[in-house]
Parts: structure tokens; C-alpha cells; sequence
């Protein structure tokens, strides 16, 4: 008997589950040949809205585990892209097999880059500090809360990666505008971290029109700190909303090129820029 | 149970009636469909705000978070500086032991009032005497409302008359105190038994009293359902009699969002007269803040982070 093949509904992962848009709006999404390859949601501010409340309500638990074990759930998440490869590539259209296949490698690297800093980054960033008196005084870092990310129209997996890792490591969450052209990676990239030991709402990916949400990036007073990559129009606009909160803003001018693809496109600097540190004195002999 | 209360107890029953389920979940279901922007949104969340009973109901409330609760309650946006954008609350509930220190905290003659659970709150599982005393106490130590919960094992047993009578004692022992009868929904079982509860409740009580759902305090608290079945009886109960009851969900009410619906609840089964603190109260410790956040959002356009509005939340 002939059989109806099963197409799958692209949904976007956020508070650990697979929605659509509150909207129920979708945009149409095509291969390199022009043919169908889904229908993605186009979310609204109110989906932004609802993601932050997830990411909000996942950070506490999130934060408190150790760090050893955050270490251990972004391995496992590399263990997980890497067994899925070849549909992650295919996700990359249309980019080539092989362009596919490096930038899904690139990204398993990236994963377990920041896996091993998860225990690490506080020797590296904290400190003991001499002061004139009798006290300890030291430094240490905490994560800030829910992050935004927002994800540049290029390499659609790694660039993405690159921004949220070094984001969730120090025990921040995350929600993250995926690429606008070239959504579907994210949405693929959703249904590994459902697999991968990750708390639902660490991570929380949408995808939509950057000029429908930006704007909600820029003014929600939740979010502190926004991370990713925006042309100077939208820098501006970004800048302008987050001081109204004070929030710290880390972003990457899209004008310029960049290589997803170097060490320089990863490391501590990318953890530091977004911890708090909070020193702390304590006598000496107390 | 002997055959003259049988057959009270079966006339009583008819006389309630029962509860479609169906038609009343069907009917909650849609409220939550209703469309609410801008001037309607900001009125119901101020209005909102003016019927909540903040709350606070712990074995480790002090006198401090006493005082503190009711500075917020007084003027609950501190950014608010002329007290023009955001009302009061319309009360604040704590334990008996804690009445005396609300008094003090809010003074004499404050538009807040001071509501104390009292009937040996939660379970009610004390003498009548004892229960009885703690109403006098409370309202002896300047409490202008008593929240008592009824006797849900004489209930469940049939015991009806037991029920109704313990409520009238109390409602006797109040004196001037508005009286709020606690039905516990949640142990309660069914649609049924809530409707003939408030029956047996609203009979006795007195223009200015209210009927509420929970203690807040067992795994199940106020629905849309249960507050729609207690809503009809009391436009029941208004239209035999002409005996305005209040109405007063409590419990695990928390967002803004879910006390619009509440609201629309209230609009489609009683009307306009209702919408008011004399007549609705939402019992409620962590809403308040909500319905702030969700206001200042109006008033700037941003939505806002829950950490600005209270120490207790935590900051992440």
C-alpha cells in the first residue's frame, strides 16, 4: 500500500516545549531550488514576552547547579548534535554538503569548548585581591539572568552557538532570535537541546521578522543583557531602548565580516561579557 | 442520620438544585477568549487592585512584614508620588495574633481595611467555643472583616443544620465586622456540593458579607469554575431575596491576566453592581505585583521586570 509521507510542522523550543506562534502566523520557507520546505512561525512580541518568562522561571534552578554539572549538559548537548549530523546539515540549505557538514562540526567544537570552560571560568575570571587591612577580599562572578541573543543571517548554526554557549555556561538562560533568512537550523537545533539534559527554558529559540522584534528586544526591562549582531540602524535602536533600563548591550557590528570559523570567535572574553562580579570582604581570623 | 433531617436535607437540596458541569466549563472557557486593551485593560487592573485583600498568612509573619504589607497596601506603586494612578487595596488579611500590629501599622481610620482569618484557620478543626472567642478577639483587636472557614466534615457528613448554625454563631459573634465564609472548594469534592454550600451560607448572611472560595492553603484553590458556580448562587440568591452577598476568590490567583478573567466573570453573571471592593475581593499575596507590573507595561510601553516590584521575588 502506498504510503502518506509524515512532513514535520517546524515549531520554535521555548520553556522546554515545541509551540507555534501565539499569532499563528507562519512565513513560507524555501530550499536553494525553491521548493517548499516548510512553514516556520513568524513570533510576535508576545511570544518574546512569554520566552522571557520561561527563560525567567528556568534561571534560578539553572544557576544553582554546579558548574561541573552545566559543564556536563553542554557535552551532552555536542554528543547530541554530533549523532544528528546529517539532519542538522541538511537544516543548513542551501548551503553545500560539505559548507553544511563543516559548520555543523564547527558548532559540536563550540559546544565542547564551552563545556570545559563551565568549570573553569571562575578560577579565570575571579580573583583574591590585596587590600590594606585585615581582609580577604575576592571577586567572584554570578550570571546576570535571562539574556537576549539575536543571531545574524549568516552561518545559521554556528553563529548561533557561538552567541547562546558562552551565554548559558556561567548560568545565565537565553532567548535567541534565530537567523531571519535561514530560520530552520534553529528549529532543528530546538528539538537537540529537548534531548540533551538541558532544563526547559534555558534555552528558549524564536524565529520571526527582526523589525517585528527587535523593538521588544530593545525595550523589555527583563532581559539584562542583549548579545548578538545588528546593523547600525538597529544598533541604535537597541542601544537607545537599553538605556532606559540599564542594561548592558554586547553587539557586533554586521557590517563588518566575521569568521564564525576562528578561536577568536570563542573563549573567556565571551563568558566575562556577560557575568556580574561581586566582591566581598571578610576579616581575617573571623 | 434520623428521618426528620433526611428529609430537611433532601428539601434543602432541591430547593439549591444542581449544577450543569458541562455548561459551566464551557462557559469559564470563553472568558479567556475576551479581548482586553488599553483604557478597558489599564480600568480593570486598576479596579483590580482596589478589590485585592493582600495577604499574608504564615506561621513566620512578623509584626514587621506586618507593617510593611500594609504600607504597600496603602500606596502600592512607590513611584506613584501623588497617590493618583494606582488606589489602594481594599485589605489586608493576616492571622488574629497579627490584627493589633496591622492597626497600629495603618492607624485608626485608613481606607484599608483589616480583614482576620480567624475559626481556627485552616482546617476549623477546634470547639465552637474556641472558635467563637477567636472571632471576638480579632474583632476586639480592631479587625473590620473576619474570614472563617465552615465545618466541611459536618458538611460532608449531611450535617447541614450543624453548618448553618456554626455560621450564624459567627456572623453573631462579628458584631459591625463584615463576615467572609470560607467554603474550602477544594475538599468540597463537587460543583454540586459548592452550590448547596453557598446556599447554606448565603441564607445567613448579611448584606456586606461575602462567600469565598479557599484558605489558600491545600493543593486546590479558587477556579473560574468554582467562582462561576458561586457567582450564580449568589444572583440566585439576589433575585429571590434581594440580599446582595460579596464574592471572594482566594488562591493561586497570581497574574494580572487571570484577574481580568476573573473580572469578566463577574461583569457577565452579576453585572456592574458587583464590580467594586464592597462587593468582589481577590485574596491574594503575590498578585498584587502583577497587576502593578502590568500597569506601569501600559504606561510605558515596556515590559517590565518582576524584581522592580518586590524584594520577595527572586532577582534572576
Amino acid at each position: 500500500m502506498p504510503r502518506l509521507p509524515i512532513a514535520k510542522t517546524p515549531k520554535v523550543y521555548v520553556g522546554g516545549a515545541f509551540i507555534r506562534s501565539e499569532s499563528g502566523r507562519t512565513f513560507p520557507l524555501r530550499d536553494a531550488r525553491g521548493r517548499l520546505i516548510g512553514h516556520v512561525p513568524q513570533c510576535t512580541r508576545k511570544d518574546l514576552r512569554n520566552a522571557v518568562e520561561a527563560a525567567a522561571k528556568a534561571g534560578p534552578g539553572w544557576a544553582r547547579r554546579t558548574a561541573y554539572n552545566r559543564g556536563q549538559i553542554l557535552y551532552r548537548l555536542a554528543e547530541m548534535i554530533e549523532a544528528r549530523t546529517a539532519e542538522l546539515s541538511r537544516a543548513l540549505a542551501p548551503a553545500t554538503n560539505r559548507a553544511a557538514a563543516r559548520e555543523v562540526a564547527a558548532s559540536v567544537d563550540r559546544l565542547i569548548h564551552y563545556a570545559g570552560w563551565a568549570d573553569k571560568c571562575e578560577q579565570a575570571l575571579g580573583s583574591v585581591n590585596a587590600v590594606a587591612g585585615p581582609f580577604f577580599n575576592f571577586t567572584t562572578s554570578e550570571p546576570m539572568g535571562v539574556i537576549g541573543v539575536i543571531a545574524p543571517a549568516e552561518c545559521p548554526l554556528l553563529a548561533l552557538v557561538s552567541l547562546i554557549a558562552p551565554a548559558i555556561v556561567s548560568g545565565n538562560t537565553v532567548v535567541a532570535l534565530a537567523s531571519e533568512p535561514r530560520p530552520y537550523a534553529a528549529i532543528v537545533l530546538g528539538e537537540m537541546l529537548a534531548t540533551s539534559d538541558l532544563p526547559g527554558g534555558v534555552v528558549n529559540l524564536l524565529t520571526g521578522l527582526r523589525r517585528e522584534l527587535l523593538p521588544t528586544f530593545a525595550s523589555h526591562a527583563h532581559l539584562r543583557a542583549l548579545s548578538g549582531v545588528a546593523n547600525g540602524e538597529e544598533r541604535t535602536a537597541l542601544e537607545r531602548g537599553s538605556a532606559d533600563s540599564i542594561r548592558r548591550v554586547r553587539l557586533l557590528a554586521a557590517e563588518e565580516p566575521r569568521d564564525w570559523f576562528a578561536d577568536s570567535a570563542q573563549g573567556l572574553p565571551m563568558i566575562r561579557e556577560l557575568v556580574e562580579f561581586k566582591t566581598t570582604w571578610h576579616p581575617v581570623g573571623a | 442520620m434520623s428521618a426528620v433531617r433526611t428529609l430537611a436535607f433532601r428539601r434543602f437540596l432541591q430547593a439549591v438544585g444542581p449544577v450543569d458541569t458541562v455548561g459551566v466549563e464551557e462557559r469559564v472557557a470563553k472568558y479567556g477568549t475576551r479581548s482586553i486593551k488599553r483604557q478597558a485593560k489599564v480600568f480593570g487592573l486598576k479596579l483590580a487592585v482596589s478589590m485585592v485583600d493582600q495577604t499574608t498568612l504564615e506561621g513566620k509573619d512578623t509584626t514587621g512584614k506586618v507593617a510593611a504589607l500594609c504600607a504597600k497596601a496603602v500606596r502600592p506603586d512607590d513611584r506613584d508620588e501623588d497617590g493618583l494612578g494606582c488606589p489602594p487595596v481594599a485589605a489586608v488579611c493576616v492571622y488574629p495574633s497579627m490584627v493589633a500590629a496591622a492597626r497600629r501599622a495603618l492607624g485608626p481610620d485608613s481606607p484599608v481595611r483589616i480583614a482576620s482569618v480567624a475559626t481556627a484557620f485552616p482546617s476549623g478543626q477546634a470547639p465552637l467555643t474556641t472558635r467563637l472567642a477567636e472571632v471576638r478577639a480579632a474583632v476586639g483587636a480592631g479587625a473590620d472583616e473576619i474570614d472563617m472557614v465552615i465545618n466541611r466534615g459536618a458538611f460532608l457528613a449531611g450535617d447541614f443544620t450543624r453548618v448553618g448554625d456554626e455560621i450564624s454563631a459567627v456572623r453573631d459573634a462579628c458584631g459591625r465586622a463584615a463576615l467572609k465564609v470560607i467554603l474550602e472548594t477544594s475538599e468540597l469534592e463537587t460543583y454540586d456540593a459548592i452550590r448547596t454550600a453557598s446556599f447554606l451560607a448565603l441564607r445567613r448572611l448579611r448584606p456586606g458579607d461575602f462567600i469565598k472560595t479557599s484558605t489558600g492553603k491545600t493543593s486546590a484553590n479558587a477556579t473560574l469554575g468554582n467562582n462561576q458556580v458561586m457567582l450564580d448562587a449568589i444572583r440566585d440568591h439576589y433575585l429571590a431575596s434581594g440580599v446582595a452577598i460579596g464574592m471572594k476568590p482566594a488562591g493561586g490567583i497570581r497574574t494580572a491576566k487571570q484577574a481580568l478573567t476573573f473580572l469578566i466573570a463577574v461583569k457577565e453573571t452579576l453585572g456592574d453592581a458587583w464590580l467594586t471592593n464592597t462587593r468582589y475581593r481577590f485574596g491574594a499575596s503575590s498578585l498584587l505585583n502583577d497587576l502593578l507590573r502590568q500597569l506601569e507595561k501600559e504606561r510605558t510601553g515596556a515590559y517590565q521586570a518582576p524584581y522592580r516590584f518586590s524584594e520577595a521575588t527572586e532577582s534572576y
